[in-house]
């Protein structure tokens, strides 16, 4: 293609796949968990604590298994230190102006925050003993203070990924700047559908239940317009989103992420407690499709 | 520090022999594509195709043929890295493995990089690629080995033609302003340098003379810095970050009230 829409058409893609989707993902969803576990603490009810508790204990896997992909996505794995010390002078390297150095500086943060509330959440849960460790958690002053910095450093991580796409010279990814944006919203969502989801699964009936079924289908519906703006500030670099593949993916955001949840969520065509699972399992997968057509779409264009 | 030196690159006497390719294949020792079997493109007499970590010269063939294959014109262009005065790969890497040198060139230290691969999707030029035998990001070196001990890099040194000049910066491009103008006067007025002034990039340091629209020679018309989308990129994840906060403040909102 001579007329390319974007000077972007002429780059080399840096083969960023599937890891960096399962990052994205599981990123996403410890980042929208713990602003919701935090927020469940912090001005809940007492009876929500079971939903932070479960949100505080999946932050730290999905963080681990998120930072896993990240290290495996690596062409040197063995090297993955290399993003935190200078290697010639073994200094600590931090560089603010590098989306992918400050995120690894703030996924380790991130991941120790996490660590701590699953420690206090773990306690709660009656799987360690020293009880010492419940002050941890709110509504204790340093339980307060960690899960403030802790639900920040997660927005953070499920927000950042759009700085880190956006230094680039790639199609789509270099041609708008609304990408954090919708990733922050789905992370939101994802979160949200997955308590619900976990509390269903438990047979559990707390009075958070509702907010949070509230937030996952308001946190949809405005990550809709996000992405609907991004489509828009794309201009002709939107062309990308023609090919086969993306045209495939985005009506799968949109039908499975968006579309169907929501329906679900404004309908009551099905049995309540079932809608409720469906639409959950619905928004989840959207936020991994929504992952995936982001990453992918660059691959779309060529020059 | 040492004189900018780079390349200027005449793609009118270029006559696509590849004999730069091969010196820097050589001097480099770059491994063969898979294992060295012969493989063609299929659709064009360039078998190398594109810049890559195994191949950091590359000779384009620009093929333009009507239908019928009665008409037709051949252009040709030693593509290879820009070494930008201000380099996307050098602002993006997130380990410091990518450096300037004295000579003003970015080089990739690969005993530094750890084949992030975020240098491939920042260069406004797709000249980076992974090197599968070092498993670390690749490119032209502007052979720095050789500079530091006073030699020529290898592809210029191989150019039978002088396509490839090599030499200070300054000289460079007085040398391409003559030969646009000995162009011009030749009758040959589409002539045009890329990249030789500031307003690319702060400059290129490896700069050609077109007789085409760059994206002809797959060349962006207009590259920029990965780092000019980052204010609004900023600002947009820390407003879907807030309004991600809102929403679920405003459902907690409950024990406030």
């Amino acid at each position: 293609m001579i007329d390319a829409p974007s000077s972007t058409w002429f780059t080399a893609g840096p083969e960023w796949h599937w890891l960096i989707v399962a990052y994205f993902f599981f990123g996403g969803l410890a980042g929208g968990c713990y602003l919701l576990a935090a927020l469940i603490d912090l001005l809940g009810r007492e009876r929500d604590r079971p939903l932070a508790r479960v949100g505080y204990l999946t932050v730290l896997p999905c963080a681990a298994l998120g930072g896993l992909a990240l290290i495996f996505d690596l062409a040197r794995p063995d090297r993955f230190w290399h993003l935190m010390v200078e290697v010639h002078t073994w200094r600590p390297l931090l560089q603010w102006w590098t989306p992918m150095n400050m995120g690894a500086w703030m996924l380790l943060a991130f991941s120790f925050f996490a660590f701590l509330s699953a420690l206090a959440a773990a306690t709660e849960a009656g799987w360690l003993r020293w009880r010492g460790l419940l002050k941890l958690r709110p509504p204790g002053a340093l339980g307060t203070v960690i899960v403030v910095i802790g639900a920040l450093l997660g927005l953070y991580i499920a927000s950042y990924e759009g700085m880190l796409l956006a230094f680039t010279s790639r199609p789509v990814w270099a041609d708008t700047p609304l990408i954090g944006a919708v990733l922050a919203l789905t992370a939101l969502s994802m979160a949200a559908a997955y308590l619900v989801l976990f509390a269903r699964w438990r047979g559990w009936d707390l009075p958070g239940l509702a907010a949070l079924r509230r937030i996952d289908a308001q946190a949809l519906m405005v990550a809709l317009v996000a992405l609907a703006a991004l489509v828009v500030s794309l201009g002709g670099a939107a062309q990308a989103l023609l090919s086969p593949l993306n045209l495939a993916m985005l009506a799968g955001v949109l039908a499975i992420g968006y579309a169907a949840p929501l329906a679900l969520r404004f309908t009551d065509g099905w049995p309540r407690g079932r809608s409720v699972a469906t639409a959950a399992v619905l928004a989840l997968a959207g936020g991994f499709l929504v992952r995936m057509l982001i990453v992918f779409s660059p691959y779309g264009a060529h020059a | 520090m040492a004189e900018p030196m780079g390349f200027f690159t005449d793609t009118t006497v270029c006559i696509g022999c590849k004999a730069c390719e091969v010196a820097c294949k050589q001097w480099n020792q770059l491994p063969a594509a898979e294992g060295g079997q012969n493989t063609l493109s299929g659709d064009s007499y360039d078998n190398t195709r594109r810049l890559d970590g195994i191949n950091w010269r590359h000779v384009r063939f620009v093929e333009q043929f009507d239908e019928a294959r009665t008409e037709g014109r051949w252009l040709m262009m030693s593509d290879v890295c820009k070494h930008c005065v201000q380099a996307g790969c050098l602002e993006v890497c997130p380990t410091n493995a990518i450096i300037r040198t004295e000579f003003d060139t970015v080089v990739i230290q690969s005993d530094v990089c750890n084949g992030c691969k975020a240098c491939i999707g920042a260069c406004p030029f797709g000249v980076i690629e992974m090197n599968p035998v070092s498993k670390t990001a690749q490119k032209c070196t502007l052979c720095y080995d050789r500079l530091q001990a006073g030699l020529e890099p290898a592809c210029s040194k191989a150019c039978p033609t002088d396509s490839i000049h090599f030499g200070p910066i300054k000289e460079l491009r007085q040398r391409a302003e003559q030969r646009v103008a000995q162009l011009h006067a030749g009758g040959e007025k589409r002539a045009f340098l890329y990249g030789a002034d500031e307003k690319m990039l702060g400059g290129l340091n490896a700069f050609f003379l077109l007789v085409d629209r760059p994206e002809v020679y797959h060349l962006p018309p207009d590259p920029q810095l990965p780092s000019r989308n980052m204010p609004m990129a900023g600002l947009f994840s820390v407003l879907g970050a807030l309004a991600a906060a809102v929403i679920a403040l405003v459902n907690f909102r409950r024990r406030i009230e």
